[in-house]
């Protein structure tokens, strides 16, 4: 084709935005792969499996973590103030009755657990993933506030739970702290990561 | 006119002047040489603040240089050794404590992390100070812009290697961020974790990313911010443009001077000047009290406990700071969303400076007084947004981030009416002194 021709050849450029949309098609088939290399692997999805707890050794007041998919599974051995504190602080609690799908419906209650006495919860803040540290000691003696009732307090952003890992009003998390599914295996087992079938 | 290279490039004789015509004849060397060196007329006025380009590109080759001899002892690998401890954790350690003179190596580039925020903070700073950033300017601020959001992105990844608690749960938070984006947030979080968790996946893919992917587009970057610098040329202290008064024999700005010599000699004594103090830093306060290196990351990563106080590495505490003022559910959106919103709006915000400022006159020589202040103010909001991300949140803490983020954010968003009603002096004809 000379260069002084004005004229489109339709068919020719038909052809450029042809063979252009062929290799553009083939240019994104050609990312599929690498970018799907960066997604979980088999075997990282594979080492999801349930854990089991000895809670035999947990006197009141304490908790214990174990390790389940990599995260912090906290379970804590509520006294008899600590479940009393939960009903008094309705009104300072984001979400009290638990109404947000961040449990199982077995744990869809006030303690949120199976057994009032013992909470299991993934020690994950809801905000941005990190692990808040327990405050036990209530009052003025905690640091925090002298009403304190006792709770979890997250380093990184400040976000309050109460014990039963439920978040305060006007706090980054946005959230109660997930309870994982989970049953008793017997009084002093528990299996973390399957519902009871 | 020569019609070929061959026959504009002839030999002089002399066996230096046949190299260099046999190159040219083939390479652009010479033309690249006077080009962007000896030939490019930058202006005569520059001063303190127009070091900051040229070191920024020395630490830029120390960091490349330091980081290749690192990664010849680096295992990036989260599995636990013989010991009970972390291979990456380890092979860190090992390049301290038993690769010859590895400890140098390893703080240069530690230190040169923080010492290239440093420069590049300054470096911005000169531009918000003389209007760097306007016409016609403004695709050469962008790049810059993009350069420093590399260089985050570069800092967070290197700063995973180590594989220390901070390490572990810095990365948690802010690859937790991207899971605050609804409906997809969870599973891009996913996606760059490359696992249910911070894990060995996500070590692998930092290292990836923080030695090969990201240098190479800074690297890209660099050049695309110099060629946009030369081909409309340098600002100066008086922000006016130097081209408006050309000698009409040569062409040459009347107030520019050649690149080379000039200002190559001026920025040595800049080099030498930045080496005496960036020395005595790595070998006096490479850790810098915990602010360059955080305690917490000489502990090896544990899933299981965050620190009880963690806080990011300083250049990115203003920033954590803005995420962390937002703690109010506002319409339909949590508050950890608005939080990821804000902070991807504060850095965003830079790219739109050219366009925001409609003040007449660039320098800050000829500007107003609303506009000294308003800079002033946005300054120490910054610095305080920066020192509140180091500490650990109270309410009080909180409430003052929160004040200091809305005056970031009003500097900008107010700028084009405020730089507007401005009482502005007359900017000069040429460059002063």
């Amino acid at each position: 084709m000379s260069s002084d021709k004005k004229e489109v050849d339709c068919g020719r450029r038909n052809l450029v935005f042809a063979t252009a949309a062929v290799g553009g098609v083939a240019t994104v088939a050609t990312a599929v792969p690498f970018l799907a290399s960066m997604s979980p692997s088999e075997r990282a999805k594979a080492a999801g499996a349930p854990v089991e707890a000895d809670i035999s050794n947990l006197s009141p007041g304490e908790m214990m973590r174990i390790e389940w998919r990599g995260k912090p599974v906290w379970i804590i051995r509520r006294t008899k103030e600590m479940l009393e504190s939960l009903g008094k602080i309705n009104d300072r609690l984001s979400d009290p009755a638990s109404k947000r799908p961040m449990q199982p419906e077995y744990a869809k209650n006030e303690a949120r657990s199976i057994k009032p006495e013992y909470l299991v919860v993934v020690g994950i803040c809801t905000h941005l993933g990190c692990s808040p540290t327990d405050k036990f000691k209530t009052g003025a003696e905690s640091g925090i506030n002298a009403d304190w009732p006792g709770g979890f307090l997250c380093p990184c952003h400040g976000s309050l739970f109460d014990l039963a890992g439920r978040v305060y009003k006007s706090m980054p998390a946005p959230d109660n702290l997930e309870v994982p599914p989970h049953y008793y295996l017997s009084d002093t087992r528990i299996l973390i990561g399957e519902d009871k079938a | 006119m020569a019609s070929t290279n061959f026959e504009k490039h002839k030999p002089d004789g002399s066996l230096a002047g046949n190299v260099l015509e046999w190159i040219d004849a083939r390479f652009p060397l010479t033309a690249n040489w006077k080009a962007h060196l000896s030939e490019y007329y930058a202006p005569k006025n520059f001063n303190f603040w127009y070091f900051f380009g040229s070191l920024a590109l020395l630490v830029l080759v120390m960091q490349i240089v330091t980081g290749i001899f690192l990664v010849m002892h680096y295992k990036p690998d989260a599995s636990l050794n013989a010991a009970g401890v972390p291979v990456a954790f380890a092979s860190v350690e090992y390049i301290m404590r038993d690769v010859p003179w590895g400890w140098l190596i390893r703080y240069m580039h530690s230190t040169g992390a923080s010492a290239f925020f440093v420069v590049v903070y300054l470096h911005m700073f000169r531009a918000m100070l003389y209007g760097s950033y306007r016409k016609p300017r403004e695709l050469l601020w962008i790049f810059g812009v993009l350069i420093y959001l590399c260089l985050m992105a570069e800092a967070f990844a290197g700063y995973l290697l180590p594989w220390g608690q901070m390490s572990y749960w810095g990365a948690q938070v802010i690859l937790n961020l991207f899971s605050a984006i609804p409906f997809i947030g969870n599973d891009l979080a996913l996606w760059i974790r490359g696992d249910y968790v911070i894990a060995d996946a996500t070590l692998n893919r930092m290292f990836a990313f923080h030695v090969i992917a990201i240098p190479l587009a800074l690297l890209g970057l660099v050049a695309a911010h110099i060629l946009a610098l030369h081909e409309v040329g340098s600002n100066n202290p008086d922000g006016i443009e130097i081209k408006k008064h050309k000698d009409p024999q040569t062409g040459i700005p009347l107030d520019g001077i050649p690149f080379h010599p000039y200002y190559t000699v001026k920025d040595i004594v800049g080099v030498v000047v930045f080496l005496a103090v960036f020395s005595i830093i790595v070998f006096f306060a490479p850790e810098m009290g915990g602010y360059f290196l955080e305690y917490n990351n000489f502990i090896p990563a544990d899933p299981l406990v965050t620190p009880p106080h963690i806080a990011p590495v300083w250049y990115f505490t203003p920033f954590y700071s803005i995420l962390r003022a937002n703690t109010v559910n506002f319409f339909w959106i949590d508050a950890k969303l608005w939080g990821v919103i804000f902070m991807g709006l504060g850095v965003m915000v830079l790219f739109f400076l050219p366009w925001l400022d409609r003040s007449p006159a660039k320098s800050i020589r000829y500007r107003g007084p609303i506009y000294k202040s308003a800079l002033a103010i946005f300054i120490v909001a910054f610095f305080i947004l920066g020192y509140l991300g180091m500490q650990a949140p109270t309410p009080v803490y909180t409430i003052i981030s929160q004040v200091c983020t809305v005056i970031y954010f009003l500097f900008f968003l107010l700028m084009p009416w405020y730089t507007r009603i401005d009482k502005c002096k007359p900017e000069p004809e040429r460059v002063t002194k």
